[in-house]
């Protein structure tokens, strides 16, 4: 289908950017369009308004903190696949991105995009989650900083406020001991996942997480997963997907069992 | 209606769209290029890939007023591109194609392959295509032409 009827601005300015998102008519932000693009397509979302945000060079940017990267929101999925801009993961963030969607959609397709968009079967979703990434967020009334383990609360939904944006996310950098793990059932290579397994061990920062991706909502994290990723141990996995909500028997509760049994032989 | 500049093919082109107007459409009913197919129109079939600023792109979910400046290449554009030449050679002696409605999208995806994966095997190759979808072939014969353009690449940069 075609999309319907809406404006579109493309502001040079980040506080242009914010005072267009906090006018009073509906407007989305449009950042590498390879969500909103099929949404507005399927009319799904009939904003007034389109705000772009791609002649916003400071949100194309990146930093190195020292104990954390930044990656500006803009950054797109092929950047970091291509080891375009700098890695706090040891590798990770490149194996990630290669899998998701498409070559010609991770060209334009965008890390805070994908956050900001919130499908829970979203790699960055879970693997921010899994990171204990920071988001950086700017609105009408100054920044917020929100951890992006509790940023999506539903399907679609996080916790930006009307008016906010997402600029960038702060990363945190594995030590040389970290080992992660990754694994995700989908039917065909870049299709949505049914779900998704990811696992970090970094003894050296005392980080044992996992993270059951691709829910029905929110990712669940699992913070302490020290007796999980012992290798062979079955009933705490099964015990952890029962509590993210999945009930024993089903074809779901299987299935990420079987994603996160596979992430942990994964551990690299 | 919101004015746009941008590159087609090499050449500058200034137009007045609607903002809800995607990329392809743009092409085929405003400068009627209608090489660039259209499938499913939300980025899954692959058929209206086409090159933005020398990356494959979906021009189904691609607005066209958000090309300001871009550089547009489409399948007309590669008329005088050795690599696409021996792409279409090979598609046409592996018969990887038949009703050829994928073929443009398949070309640029193949194209960018080539380039940007040089050492690729079959198994990559295959991972690459999974964004492009085929409904007559069953993908062997793409596959194949993909190779073998890959192993004359690989020959040329040898010599």
């Amino acid at each position: 289908m075609k999309a319907p009827r809406f404006d579109y601005e493309k502001p040079k300015t980040l506080e242009s950017a914010l005072e267009l998102l906090g006018g009073n008519r509906d407007a989305r932000v449009l950042a590498g369009g390879q969500s909103l693009g099929p949404l507005l397509n399927f009319r799904m979302t009939q904003p007034d308004l389109l705000v772009d945000i791609s002649g916003l060079s400071e949100l194309a940017e990146t930093r190195d903190e020292g104990d954390a990267v930044v990656l500006g929101a803009r950054v797109t999925h092929s950047a970091i696949e291509d080891g375009r801009v700098p890695d706090p993961s040891r590798g990770f963030l490149a194996r990630i991105a290669r899998g998701i969607a498409y070559r010609a959609v991770r060209n334009r397709g965008t890390l805070g995009g994908s956050l900001a968009h919130a499908d829970p079967a979203a790699d960055w979703v879970t693997v921010m989650a899994l990171l204990d990434a920071t988001l950086i967020v700017r609105g009408g009334s100054g920044e917020r900083r929100l951890p992006a383990a509790s940023f999506v609360t539903g399907p679609l939904t996080t916790r930006l406020r009307t008016g906010e944006l997402i600029v960038g996310l702060r990363i945190p950098k594995l030590s040389s001991q970290a080992r992660t793990g990754y694994f995700k059932f989908n039917r065909k290579p870049g299709e949505f996942a049914d779900a998704i397994g990811a696992v970090i061990d970094d003894p050296q920062r005392g980080v044992r997480r996992a993270v059951i991706g691709a829910t029905e909502g929110a990712p669940f994290v699992i913070p302490d997963a020290a007796e999980l990723l012992r290798s062979g141990s079955e009933a705490p996995i099964s015990k952890a997907v029962t509590s993210a909500g999945f009930h024993a028997g089903t074809y779901e509760h299987r299935v990420h069992c079987a994603a996160i049994k596979r992430a942990v032989a994964r551990l690299q | 209606m919101k004015p746009i500049a941008l590159t087609v093919n090499g050449k500058s082109v200034e137009a007045s769209v609607q903002p809800r107007t995607h990329l392809a459409d743009f092409l085929r009913e405003h400068l009627r290029l209608t090489g660039t197919n259209l499938g499913c129109e939300h980025g899954v079939c692959g058929a209206c890939t086409l090159m933005i600023d020398g990356a494959p792109a979906r021009s189904c979910i691609t607005f066209a007023v958000a090309c300001e400046g871009a550089d547009v290449r489409t399948i007309e554009g590669f008329d005088e591109d050795p690599l696409m030449d021996a792409l279409r050679e090979a598609f046409s002696a592996e018969h990887a194609l038949q009703c050829g409605y994928c073929t443009p999208g398949m070309l640029m995806s193949a194209r960018d392959i080539v380039t940007r994966l040089p050492a690729a095997d079959e198994a990559r190759v295959r991972e690459e295509l999974a964004g492009n979808l085929c409904r007559c072939t069953g993908y062997v014969g793409i596959v194949r032409a993909i190779l073998s353009v890959l192993e004359q690449y690989r020959g040329a940069r040898l010599s």
